[in-house]
């Protein structure tokens, strides 16, 4: 197997989508404008930083973060965010002794309203075979150690039920507002594979 | 059921391939192929567990060399075809037709 194998389909798999989409836009199956509007929506409208939001409310507000682990779909949809494939969302907390991570053995599930599509790896044979019997070692992968006494939860995701990590506030950054916090959230962390990054020391 | 889609806790896959700052999509074809499940998703002809199933019925060996949006392809073409919405040779004489350059 190639290591970027994605990127160069068989010919035959780009005439085959060609003919879907043209039969089906005929057929009146398919509206073409919906689908530039779909694709519009999953490049650009939503992503990471809509999980960023939430978690750094969660980390600034008490109130909203138990709201957001008693009924995270609910929490989450005050910031303005729902819709497919985050329907009955599960917000996880990590703590000092507790390190969360999530996968879909399965197939590819995932939290679109949060974190928007997944990333080629999340959806990879290697990541599905390996997050839930070798957790230290794929989280090494990804340059992150925690220690021996820390344990690591691994989540599998279905169909029916999404994931979210809420990651640690990281230290030193307790002078920042919402909207520079949010910035300290990575994707990976609300995976599950990073943590946030730290926050920059300020030269005044 | 049991199938090579069924990869939790499988051994010898190797390392992690992870790319970083990754597209969304690797190439204008994945666009569309994603764009047209999810349109024919909402189209409610089948539900998401019948679009999983679809996806993994695929030939084992090649469930595991594919690609992400092959599978997705592959469990479109396949429920288009069992919904008779779309039929088998309507597909393969329209590939057939992009296939031939237009004079």
């Amino acid at each position: 197997m190639s290591k970027h194998h994605h990127n160069a389909p068989l010919p035959d798999t780009v005439l085959r989508v060609k003919a879907l989409e043209s039969l089906l836009i005929e057929k009146g199956l398919v509206d073409p404008e919906a689908l530039d509007e779909l694709i519009d929506t999953y490049e650009t409208k939503v992503g990471p930083r809509n999980g960023a939001a939430v978690v750094a409310r969660a980390w600034c507000d008490d109130n909203y973060k138990q709201r957001l682990l008693t009924d995270a779909s609910a929490a989450i949809g005050e910031l303005g965010f729902s819709g497919r494939q985050g329907e009955d969302m599960v917000v996880l907390e990590n703590t000092p002794d507790v390190h969360n991570m999530v996968v879909c053995t399965l197939c590819s599930c995932y939290p679109w309203p949060v974190l928007g599509l997944p990333p080629v790896w999340y959806k990879s044979a290697p990541y599905r075979a390996r997050a839930v019997i070798e957790p230290r070692a794929v989280l090494a992968e990804f340059g992150v150690t925690l220690d021996d006494d820390v344990e690591i939860r691994v989540w599998d995701s279905t169909a029916e039920i999404r994931y979210l990590v809420l990651p640690m506030r990281p230290t030193g950054s307790d002078d920042l507002d919402e909207h520079a916090l949010s910035g300290l959230v990575t994707r990976d962390s609300m995976i599950g594979v990073g943590l946030p990054q730290a926050p920059v020391q300020q030269n005044r | 059921m049991n199938g090579a889609h069924d990869l939790g806790g499988m051994h010898g896959f190797g390392p992690i391939d992870n790319e970083g700052d990754e597209p969304i999509f690797h190439a204008d074809w994945e666009r569309r192929a994603f764009a047209i499940t999810l349109a024919m998703g909402a189209y409610g002809a089948w539900n998401l567990d019948q679009s999983r199933f679809a996806r993994e019925c695929s030939d084992p060996a090649h469930y595991l060399s594919g690609s992400y949006y092959e599978h997705w392809l592959d469990g479109l073409e396949r429920l288009l075809i069992e919904s008779g919405l779309l039929s088998e040779q309507e597909i393969a004489e329209r590939v057939a037709d992009l296939a031939t350059p237009a004079a």
